[in-house]
Parts: structure tokens; sequence; C-alpha cells
């Protein structure tokens, strides 16, 4: 008894002083320490974001071409899934975010690519941390979004595209279009769009701008689908399209309320803005359809819906409810102009409106933010001088579209010179399911 | 024996059925066919793409009869397949052709019996 009040009548003190000693290095610069409850979380919306790839696009957009496609659709999704994670690993994840030679506000090569310091995730270990999750998880969590954006790409050139050219041209584009604006947007300071005070929480300008104008060069480029738009191409299957659309808005929480990387109010925050502008933008669309054309249909509230999910993508992190209507009212009008006249009017094929409604949607988000993440429109960004950071925004979407566009056309254009980038004509009046598959989808 | 076809509005199907139990035909065969006739199709909408669809979706009745079951066959297919009191255009047609010969695969009978 009189030894352990000894013994403690020394150690009191020896912590206290060494607890004093340590605490000015304690205050400054925080150990990063991994959060139970974050990781938990970003685990959940690993697997939502993968899930609206596999089924949930495949399903949306295998119900939205012809009977005789429905498995080449299907069959891009998923070869993309796996693709696309063995170029994560390999050097795609380090390429986007190995912070090597960033610095913060200066111009460099690292401004816009990262190296390949993580490429095979090379001193990773389960025990490294980034921010209060696993880097282990943190990497899968982005492999997530590099695996569905070429996936959104292959709606515009559905129905004629050679499924080789398609992996091709996908692992081409995800390594020169994906992995840099990805760096530059989420790459920590120094990335050029980071510096820049670009905001875009969850992706409206790297998966949906990128995917969306690489969709529309790459089907001008491919050209229309034979017969298009003289001979009907209606949807085969709008059962299987309405269930990957409700499919998409469900995985869309993971992808916006998980970008956080934080179990918290943000995220709950980030989950009900991307609710509300995917019912504001599917009820604009239901209107819209009702007034003009005498009945509204459900493909047109789907196509709604995914608009208003597309355009809340990178505002979700920093708005309020008010910015979620507005936002879904003002894509839900945009989108159906572009998804329905302006393609019309230009005669491009753009065959399940990839364009028209994430490139589109996601370039009104991307503005809107700029209005609706300042306290007084109800966002969390504090004092936000809106003229200024439109500017910021707009600058970053017309970098981003020109960026994307030069370098999808010079791809397509290679490929198309080298191995071609359509399936023959008789494999297109065939269908790709059996021409290029070899199976059909359905046998009865 | 006559051979009676019949192509109506799928949405009369069941009541064309029912009115033909009622004056005891019960065998008929019956297919989904698609068909142009007067109506002249209907319009189609996805994303602001029109479709004229002219091509409309049928039902097709086959119907072996003995002679003195020919017009209650026929009446009970024309009152119960018209639309509404009126009747409308695209409510369809049916033919009568002559039956040469009916053979019943199980049993081998053949002619009256047979139907």
């Amino acid at each position: 008894m009189n030894s352990l009040l000894k013994r403690l009548l020394v150690a009191v003190p020896v912590a206290l002083v060494a607890f004093l000693l340590a605490e000015p290095a304690w205050a400054q610069d925080a150990k990063p320490t991994l959060n139970k409850g974050d990781t938990a979380w970003i685990i959940v919306a690993t697997a939502l974001v993968l899930f609206m790839n596999i089924p949930a696009l495949a399903f949306f957009y295998g119900g939205l071409v012809r009977t005789k496609n429905v498995l080449s659709v299907l069959m891009q999704c998923l070869a993309l899934t796996a693709a696309m994670t063995v170029i994560w690993l390999l050097f795609g994840y380090s390429l986007s975010f190995d912070a090597e030679g960033m610095v913060k506000d200066e111009v460099n090569l690292n401004s816009f690519i990262g190296g390949f310091g993580k490429a095979m995730l090379s001193g990773v270990t389960p025990d490294t941390i980034t921010g209060t999750i696993p880097e282990i998880l943190f990497f899968a969590f982005q492999m997530t979004f590099a695996i569905i954006t070429p996936g959104l790409i292959i709606g515009a050139f559905a129905e004629r595209m050679k499924f080789s050219a398609m992996m091709i041209f996908s692992i081409l584009w995800l390594i020169l279009v994906y992995c840099p604006i990805c760096h530059m947007t989420w790459g920590g300071p120094g990335g050029y769009f980071a510096d820049m005070g670009v905001m875009d929480h969850a992706g409206g300008i790297v998966v949906h701008i990128t995917a969306g104008v690489a969709a529309l060069v790459a089907c001008i480029i491919i050209g229309k689908r034979k017969g298009y738009p003289e001979l009907p191409m209606p949807p085969h299957n709008l059962t299987m399209t309405f269930a990957g659309t409700a499919m998409l808005w469900v995985g869309w929480y993971g992808f916006n309320a998980g970008s956080g990387l934080k179990a918290d109010g943000g995220a709950a925050m980030a989950l009900l803005v991307t609710h509300i502008s995917a019912s504001v933008a599917t009820l604009v669309w239901i209107v819209i359809e009702w007034v003009k054309n005498g009945k509204p249909s459900l493909l047109g509230a789907a196509t709604g819906a995914i608009a208003g999910l597309a355009a809340v993508t990178p505002a979700s992190g920093f708005i309020g409810p008010l910015g979620a209507l507005v936002i879904g009212m003002v894509s839900g009008v945009v989108c159906y102009v572009f998804a329905t006249a302006i393609k019309f009017k230009f005669r491009y094929d753009d065959s399940l409106d990839v364009f028209g409604v994430h490139g589109i949607g996601g370039i009104v988000g991307t503005l809107l933010v700029a209005v609706f993440a300042a306290e007084a429109y109800g966002g969390n960004a504090g004092e936000v001088n809106i003229a200024s950071q439109l500017g910021v925004q707009s600058l970053a979407v017309v970098i981003s579209v020109v960026y994307t566009a030069i370098v999808s056309a010079i791809l397509l254009i290679a490929i198309d010179k080298t191995i071609g980038l359509r399936t023959t004509e008789d494999s297109e009046s065939e269908g790709l399911d059996t021409s290029l598959h070899g199976e059909t989808g359905y046998n009865y | 024996m006559k051979y009676v076809i019949a192509v109506i509005q799928p949405a009369r199907l069941e009541a064309v059925k029912e009115a033909l139990s009622k004056v005891e035909v019960f065998r008929l065969t019956v297919g989904d066919v698609q068909g142009l006739g007067r109506q002249r199709g209907h319009t189609e909408i996805y994303r602001g793409h029109e479709y004229h669809v002219n091509l409309i979706r049928k039902v097709k009745l086959e119907i072996a009869v003995n002679d003195e079951f020919l017009e209650p066959t026929i009446n009970a297919i024309e009152t119960a397949g018209r639309s509404g009191e009126e009747g409308k255009i695209g409510d369809g047609k049916i033919f009568v052709l002559p039956l040469e010969e009916v053979v019943r695969v199980r049993t081998g009978e053949r002619g009256k019996d047979a139907i």
C-alpha cells in the first residue's frame, strides 16, 4: 500500500511534466487518428457507389437500348468495372492522389497530375490514414468513382461501338482525362483547381462534366446509329430502366454523402440535398411533359431524377435545402431542353443522353454552387463572394470542357484510324449481343 | 364446318371469351399479333423523340365451328368485341373460311366429331 502511494507520488508529476512538454506539439499537429464512425460509413458509401455502376447504371442504360443490344451494354458496364479497378491499382490512384511535389499556391507539373509514388499502393498499409479513415478505404472509395465515370460515357455510343475499341478508349481516357482532372480538383493543396478555390464536392466536374463532354465528342466522331433518327428505336424495357434509376438514386446517397469522408452533419445534409434536388427535377420533368405532350411519361420522370442527381453532385457538400430546390428546378428544365430539343436540332446521336443529362447537369450544378454555397442562401461556406466564385467555377468548367473534348477527340480519332471504333454494318443490324458477344438477352 | 378468324382489341378478349362460352363455344386458339388497319397507329414519345407506331397490338382468335354454331359465334364476337355502345375504329374484323377437315390427334376422329 505504502509503496503504491510512493509510486503514484513520483508518477503523477512525471506524467504532468511530460504532458506539459508534449502539449505544444500535440496542439499544433494532431497525429491523424482513425475514426471508426467515419470508416464504417465510407465502407458503406463505397459499396453504394459501386452499386451505381453495377447493376444500377447497367440496368438504366440496358433498358434504353433495343432488345438486340441489351447484353452489350451490361457487358460494357461489367468489363469496365473490372478494367478500371486494375488501372486504378496499377497507377490510376497514384496519378490522381500522389501529393508528392504539390506545393500550395504554386503551379507546377504536379498541380495537374500526380506521380507514380503510390503505384500499386506502394507504401500504403492497413494502418495508413487519410483524414480519419484508412487510406486503403479512401483508395477503394475513389476507385468506385473512377469506375462509374467511363461507365457513364458508354451511353453515347451504345449500339454501335466495337467492344475492343470501347475498352481501349475507356482505359486511355481514365489515364489521360479522369486522373488529371481528379488530381487538379481533389488531389489536395497545390492542385490546380483546388488552389483556384473550385468547389466540386462529389464530382460535378470530375465525373459528370468529363463524362458528358467525352460522350458528346464520342457520339459525333463515331457517327449516328444506322437509321437514326428516321428508324424508330424505342427503349426495349423501361421496367429495367426504372429499376436502374431507383438504384442510382439510392447509390447517389453514398456518392454525395460519402464524399466528405465523414459521418457527420455535413454528410446528412449532403444526403438530404441530393434527395431534394432529385425529387424537384423529377417533378419538373413530369410537369413539362404533361403540359407539352399531354402525358407524363415514366422515362421522362426517371430522366429528370438523374438530371437532378447529377446537378446537385458538385454542390451537395456546400448547399442547404434552398439551393437543392433551385438546382433541381433549373437542372430539370435545362436538361430537358438539351436531351430533347437541342439534340434533335443539331442532329447528333447521343443515344442515351449522356451529354444532355450528365454533362449539362454537371455544368448547372458547378455554376449554381457559387450562389447557394453562400450562407445568405442557406449554404455552409460562410461569406462567399458570389461573383468571384462564379468566375472561378466558370473558368474550371471551361478548362475541363476544353481539355476533355480535345483529349477525348484525339483518343477517339487515333483508335478509329488504327483498329476502328465502329462495328461492321452487318453486326450493327444484327445487334451487338449476337455479333460481338455470341448470346442473346432473352430466350423465349 | 367453318373456320372463324377474328382480330380484336386486346382489351376486349375477356369479354369475348365470356360471350363465346355463353353460346357454348369453348375451343379456341388465341394469339398476340400486330397489325395495320384503319386505326392508323398512335404516337409514342421517348425523351421528346416522337415515334409513330403504326403496327398496333391486337389479339387474334381462331375458332373451328360446326355450321350451327357459326352465327352464335359471330354474334358473340361482334357484340362483346365492340368498344362501348357505338364501337370504334380499330375494333377489328371477323373472317369466315370454309373448313375442309378436322382431325383430333389423340383419337384420330375426323370431321364434325373432331371439332
